[in-house]
């Protein structure tokens, strides 16, 4: 009999600054699955004032012979400037933006708001039976904000996805 | 000098500044207007091919013996896919190709149009790079940049889809260089503390052993010339990988053979007991580690290559080099200086017990030809003219790197890493067109010469004189050899039933066909195949059940190899049995 064996995985947080190229996007994300590496959030845009190029952060796990593999294999990559592995850099920041539909009325209604202030959520849509918060944070924040609204009525939640920097006056 | 022209105009006219001599394709709907360019001009030979996957291999071919890209042109949709295993194969083996492709009008493009394929989207894992050009202002610069893209670093296939209506609409054109975008620039050379520290890796080395690849032949003749001053310095003994084969001259006393799962005996052993393995433009494929656990444990590792992402991809470097084979073998040699190496008179003759065992040695058959014998003879009678030699995938492909030895770089041409059957003869025929002098030969089996047959026309049209050299076992040779090793001798669907006669086939065509049935005509067969001035089929009948040992089973590692005369069970475990 033969039984598949895992290896120990790390989380890896990765930017990646590339040519805006058509096809990059389908470039980077089919090199993942093409070798079977995972994708936990990707986020792009461009970040020049003549749209010419893109960060996209990629959030990542596996073993770290892998970790050190989507590296050089992104590096690989023609129109691809940079990748730097915030994990290996250091001490980041990571902020995802989240939007959570909330709907109900009388005591759960004004529990949700309640929360909402605790966590720095801003209602951007309100109705008399409803709720949208907009709030940004580390995605375990979210993840908190999610599970409490899930009692008060949670109808529909969008992510960004991570996008994250080194903390200090350096570019990484 | 300034003015208007054609996309397909300004196409034709980069190829030539770029100094193409040969386009191999096949026209289709959407090419007409590129190929209406090329109509009449005398700067580009244009190979007609039979199938588009011809066409590929052919520019492999020509590449692989010359040194220069080769540049394939083929219409959109069906055109573009029947070239994928070709791209696919040169992206494995790292071989420069422009690749040419038609696409449907801008207009149509995503419409599920006649003949529409997303060629981009089905070729961007298997190139180095791709382009969709959608704007003939953009062509001139793009086709330099390809050029350089695909000749630079580790050497790839590059794609350029262009549209049927940017082939069509003009733009301005002017004959000086296209301005290169200089975003590709890969790292050539090693740090002068890397080289420092190899440096006295290999002199403080009691054991080591020089492992080398397709990046020493990538790199340029130079390469080959500078491994072998390295080796002259440091005395170590050279093994190769299958695509390697050439760098190293195979009469020098301290050739051990290729190495790997059908390598020698000496060239196996010798990885495995190393105690420092310098790694130059090789990347540990799990045809030559075996299994990896097992895997030279004890040995440091110096690993030498241009793309960083084989460094650490498969076995872990104690010190990884990331650039040119040529550039770092050049750093490493002047950074040597006059020193001297230990003394490595106990290794050499450790190896010289391993030479002993005469891993490549077969038995003889009163009744049949021996397939390795074949080659041997081949061989002896074709060596004074320095033959360029292609092969297709199988037994015949190992048993042709184990008994054909090559004394330079660029005369071997066998698909590696894809393993492509039918690579050989549209290869060979590339190969002719680059090196018109030169005896090319593909040696061949007789069910991977049935996979791009059809190229037999392209030879006799452009009366290329290459020779198809037929194993014929009458069967896929290495499916049954393991179905034989690991599937209890169940030959499900493995022989070649209902082949041709391949000499009726080389009439058909217009070539000469010979048959050799037995050993007293091996001689004269392979005498008459060089004479003919013309090409050639030699279908020579061989032993039909002979394995090729020496063998590394799958999941064994390099001390359990397989050889003539072991006793094998024919069964193997499930851990093994689903390793490539």
């Amino acid at each position: 009999m033969m039984h598949i064996q895992q290896e120990a995985e790390e989380r890896h947080v990765l930017t990646v600054t590339v040519d805006n190229e058509a096809g990059i996007l389908a470039k980077i994300a089919g090199l993942f699955t093409a070798r079977g590496y995972n994708i936990d959030s990707l986020t792009v845009a461009d970040i020049t004032e003549n749209h010419a190029v893109s960060r996209i952060t990629i959030v990542t796990h596996g073993p770290p012979s892998q970790i050190d593999q989507i590296h050089a294999q992104l590096e690989r990559l023609v129109p691809v400037h940079k990748v730097v592995d915030l994990t290996e850099v250091g001490p980041h920041v990571a902020r995802e933006l989240a939007l959570v539909k909330v709907a109900g009325t009388g005591e759960k209604r004004v529990e949700a708001l309640r929360i909402a202030e605790v966590f720095r959520a801003r209602p951007v849509d309100t109705t008399t039976e409803s709720f949208i918060f907009e709030m940004t944070g580390a995605p375990d924040k979210i993840d908190s904000f999610v599970a409490l609204m899930r009692d008060l009525g949670l109808v529909e939640v969008g992510r960004t996805g991570i996008v994250a920097m080194a903390r200090g006056p350096q570019e990484a | 000098m300034s003015e208007e022209r054609s996309g397909a105009n300004i196409l034709v006219e980069s190829l030539v500044k770029q100094g193409v001599e040969f386009v191999f394709g096949y026209p289709g709907g959407a090419v007409l207007p590129i190929y209406d360019a090329l109509f009449g001009d005398e700067r580009l030979r244009h190979i007609l091919v039979r199938h588009e996957a011809g066409a590929a291999h052919a520019a492999e071919g020509y590449a692989r013996s010359t040194g220069k890209p080769g540049v394939v042109l083929v219409t959109s949709g069906p055109g573009a896919t029947n070239a994928v295993t070709g791209i696919a194969d040169a992206y494995l083996d790292s071989i420069p190709l422009i690749v040419i492709t038609g696409q449907v009008p801008t207009g149509l493009i995503g419409s599920d149009a006649f003949q529409e394929a997303d060629t981009v989207g089905i070729s961007r894992h298997c190139t180095k790079h791709n382009y969709l050009v959608k704007d003939p202002a953009e062509l001139a610069a793009v086709i330099d940049e390809a050029f350089q893209i695909a000749t630079t670093g580790r050497p790839g296939p590059v794609l350029i889809d262009i549209p049927k209506d940017v082939q069509i609409a003009s733009a301005v054109w002017t004959d000086a260089l296209a301005q290169r975008r200089q975003r590709y620039a890969p790292r050539t050379q090693g740090t002068r503390q890397e080289i420092a520290q190899a440096v006295e890796m290999i002199a403080a080395a009691r054991q080591p052993i020089l492992y080398t690849g397709g990046g020493v032949i990538n790199s340029g003749p130079r390469a080959s010339e500078l491994l072998r001053e390295l080796q002259a310095k440091t005395g170590a003994p050279v093994t190769s990988t299958l695509m390697g084969l050439g760098a190293f001259p195979a009469d020098h006393p301290d050739w051990l053979g290729m190495l790997g799962m059908h390598g020698t005996y000496e060239a196996n052993l010798a990885m495995n007991q190393a105690d420092l393995i310098v790694c130059i433009g090789a990347r540990f494929d799990d045809r030559v580690t075996g299994r990896l656990d097992a895997f030279s444990p004890n040995s440091k590792k110096i690993h030498i290559d241009i793309d960083r992402s084989s460094i650490n991809k498969i076995v872990r470097a104690d010190l990884p080099i990331v650039g040119d084979c040529a550039a770092v073998l050049e750093q490493i040699l002047a950074e040597w200086g006059s020193r001297k190496g230990q003394d490595l008179t106990e290794w050499k003759a450790c190896v010289d017990t391993w030479r002993e065992k005469q891993s490549l040695c077969f038995p003889l058959n009163d009744e049949a030809i021996m397939p390795q014998l074949a080659i041997q003879r081949l061989y002896e009678l074709t060596k004074h003219r320095d033959p360029v030699i292609s092969t297709e995938v199988g037994q015949h492909q190992m048993w042709a790197a184990q008994h054909f030895p090559f004394f330079s770089p660029n005369k071997w041409l066998t698909s590696g890493g894809l393993g492509t059957m039918g690579y050989g003869l549209p290869a060979a025929i590339g190969a002719q067109c680059g090196n018109p002098d030169s005896l090319v030969i593909d040696i061949a089996g007789d069910a991977s010469i049935q996979m791009n047959i059809q190229e037999l026309g392209t030879a006799t049209q452009y009366r290329l004189p290459v020779k198809v050299f037929i194993l014929n076992n009458e069967w896929m040779g290495m499916v049954r050899q393991w179905q034989e090793l690991t599937y209890e001798s169940r030959f499900s669907n493995s022989y070649s039933d209902s082949l041709p006669d391949f000499v009726k086939l080389a009439e058909a065509y217009g070539w000469k066909g010979i048959r050799i049935e037995n050993e007293s005509q091996l001689d004269a067969g392979i005498q008459a195949m060089i004479d003919h001035p013309g090409p050639v089929i030699v279908d020579c009948l061989v032993h039909k059940e002979s394995n090729c040992f020496p063998m590394i089973p799958s999941g064994a590692s390099h001390v359990d190899m397989l050889l003539y005369g072991d006793h094998v069970l024919g069964t193997m475990d499930d851990e093994a049995k689903a390793l490539v």
